[in-house]
């Protein structure tokens, strides 16, 4: 084992698959002689050379279109899409191309792409570079959506997800790329499958599930109501479609309650889906109404700190709505 | 009468041919839509028949192949089984897409044509991407990607281009562009759409090579395509090529009374009708005679007759089809997808 930072797992995944299948190809905008704009590709230009690590122009729709067709075409395209704010433009692209190309094709083609996409906020971003977008995705049959929350996920993951016949969007929180540090298998090909939830700590009074930061502030959050006598069953998701309905329904059936949060807005988020499950299917388990506790239903994230604050959910917020939960 | 020399008589027959089978599939389609025994959007490609039989004759049968919806043509060019285009428009099993696709998607890898798109524009990059695949595995393949006056229009046309251009450079985009401006985006005339109705000049803002020619004459885009094609192969780098021509039916099947253009100006496209051309010139030069004509129109009937009733009595899919090919895994790796009545 090794200890990582999140960055250096993403980085070190990229490599190794491209290290290990020619046909692994990275492009985006400035991710080769730059290293891309947070230093995730660092190194794979000159490792790997321009043929294989491609700086494209600003338009994200095209890069997305032009992965679609470099994967159709027998490649495996590894694009990265700068902000999730910025991926938008490539919306069509993703659902209208991407999703139904193994339906429309009666399973001739697949689309083996993996889209890059750093997301979320907690760093001033402001409007254009603070969004989650997962909603939007995880909605599409076709897809898949993974969201990573250990140094050694980011990578097993990432790895998972380059070598699927399907096309994937990988979410890296950018808040995480220096702040999260964990172990990582230094030895041999170390993988982490697409789909298993994960429990990262046990308890009998509620179930929190979450993904990407929210399961750091989720630890933080069991830790101190652990002090206060309640314990908490932490279930990292990780993967949001498709989803592990099973471990997730194990987990209420343990402790009856169930606490979901995300950062992304409440209205229509990925929350819902899980706490439409888990009433429509573990509602005999149940002491307590499923509970979200998620961003609020803003346009967007502002810029001002309080504000930006008041907007993240952290381990405090958590912890307020778990003890409100066991409360009940 | 066409005063233009016969350059190379087997393309010439053997495309007439082909024009005649897509014409009469064509009208076929037509019939079988206003019939009920096709539902949905139906897009014919009546009129524009040299553009694509001119262009596939100078291709390889491994050059890829992307169009817009219109795709019919494309497929059956393509040498895809005319009894699996009809039944996909039919909505049956046997279809090219067993009846996932229908008229305006149909694909069939296997034979590189890489499909239909119904998003106008949306399948330029996809084009551009796979350009850029074949030369990364070393062949010396091309992509055909076709594309209407409408698609110029799309910021992914502009994306694509330029990428296209970019790539070109390093002779690592064997695309060729193939502009069918049929006048028309459905009911908007060029110059109505277009503040430069100059379509292939555009491509000039992206170090593209471009021409135009005269998209009724088969013979003038065989040649155009011939050169053009061996051009990107050798070179890697893109070319366009704005064919001119017209679509002598509606827009769609659903597209009735035409309020965009006159009668006049389709009688007088009409007589620049690209089969017509090919059949004079082919008489002209002692290729085609009644008989031979009589017996091309027989055997293309003939085709889309069997073709027609292979649809009719082919049954449509099963319930279950519904739910499958969405993952590559086994259903993505989740439980199998719920069938409609399970809520």
């Amino acid at each position: 084992m090794a200890e990582k930072r999140f960055i250096d797992a993403i980085h070190d995944a990229l490599h190794e698959e491209m290290a290990r299948d020619e046909r692994v190809i990275v492009l985006g905008e400035d991710v080769g002689r730059k290293g891309g704009v947070f230093g995730v590709t660092e190194g794979l230009y000159e490792q790997f050379g321009e043929a294989r690590v491609l700086d494209t122009p600003l338009a994200e729709s095209m890069i997305i279109g032009v992965s679609i067709g470099m994967a159709v075409g027998g490649l495996i395209p590894v694009p990265e899409i700068q902000f999730a704010d910025f991926i938008h433009p490539a919306f069509d692209q993703i659902v209208s191309e991407a999703a139904r190309l193994r339906y429309r094709s009666c399973n001739d083609f697949g689309c083996p792409m993996t889209i890059r996409v750093p997301f979320g906020g907690g760093v001033h971003g402001a409007l254009y570079h603070s969004q989650s977008i997962e909603a939007f995705y995880a909605h599409v049959p076709g897809l898949k959506v993974v969201v990573p929350y250990t140094p050694a996920d980011a990578k097993g993951l990432l790895k998972s997800a380059i070598r699927d016949p399907d096309p994937v969007l990988y979410l890296e929180h950018k808040k995480m790329y220096r702040m999260v540090r964990g172990e990582v298998p230094a030895a041999g090909d170390h993988t982490v499958p697409i789909g298993p939830a994960v429990v990262r700590r046990t308890g009998r009074d509620l179930s929190i599930f979450a993904y990407g930061l929210m399961v750091h502030e989720a630890l933080q959050a069991a830790t101190v109501l652990s002090a206060e006598g309640i314990e908490a069953d932490v279930v990292d998701v990780r993967t949001l479609r498709p989803l592990d309905t099973q471990t997730i329904l194990g987990s209420v059936q343990r402790t009856s309650r169930a606490l979901i949060v995300h950062e992304d807005n409440r209205f229509g988020g990925f929350g819902a889906e899980i706490a439409a499950t888990i009433a429509e299917e573990g509602f005999r388990y149940l002491d307590a109404p499923p509970t979200r506790l998620c961003g609020p239903d803003v346009p967007a994230v502002p810029f001002s700190p309080p504000l930006e604050d008041w907007f993240m959910v952290d381990a405090e917020k958590i912890a307020a709505a778990a003890r409100r939960l066991v409360a009940y | 009468m066409p005063e233009r020399l016969v350059v190379n008589t087997a393309v010439l027959l053997d495309g007439y041919r082909k024009m005649v089978l897509v014409r009469r599939f064509e009208e076929h389609a037509e019939r079988s839509f206003r019939r009920g025994k096709i539902g949905g959007y139906l897009h014919l490609y009546t009129g524009q028949e040299a553009v694509a039989t001119g262009v596939l004759a100078a291709a390889r049968e491994d050059d890829v192949v992307f169009t817009g919806y219109r795709d019919h043509a494309h497929a059956l060019l393509r040498g895809t089984d005319p009894n699996k285009v009809m039944a996909e428009l039919y909505g049956k099993r046997t279809g090219v897409c067993r009846g996932k696709g229908g008229s305006m998607h149909l694909i069939d890898v296997a034979r590189a044509f890489y499909g239909g798109y119904g998003i106008v524009g949306g399948h330029l990059p996809l084009a551009v991407g796979a350009a850029y695949a074949l030369r990364a595995h070393g062949t010396d393949r091309v992509c055909l990607c076709f594309l209407g006056d409408g698609a110029m229009n799309t910021g992914a046309f502009h994306e694509a281009a330029n990428l296209a251009g970019l790539w070109g450079r390093e002779g690592l985009c064997p695309v060729v562009f193939i502009v069918e401006n049929n006048q028309y985006g459905m009911g908007t005339s060029v110059p109505r759409a277009s503040a430069n109705p100059d379509l292939a000049s555009r491509f000039d803002a992206y170090a593209i090579p471009r021409e135009r020619c005269d998209g009724m004459d088969l013979e003038v885009v065989y040649e155009a395509a011939r050169r053009i094609v061996a051009e990107v192969r050798r070179g890697g780098r893109p070319h366009a090529v704005e064919a001119v021509t017209y679509r002598f039916a509606a827009h769609g099947a659903a597209d009735l009374f035409q309020p965009y253009r006159t009668k006049d100006e389709i009688e007088t496209w009409r007589k620049r009708d690209p089969i017509l051309l090919a059949e004079q010139r082919l008489r002209a030069a002692g290729l085609l005679d009644d008989a031979q004509a009589a017996e091309i129109a027989a055997w293309a009937d003939r085709t889309v007759a069997d073709a027609a009733a292979f649809a009719d009595s082919s049954p449509p899919p099963p319930p279950e089809d519904l739910l499958t090919d969405v993952y590559g895994t086994p259903a993505g790796g989740e439980a199998a997808p719920r069938a409609p009545s399970e809520g």
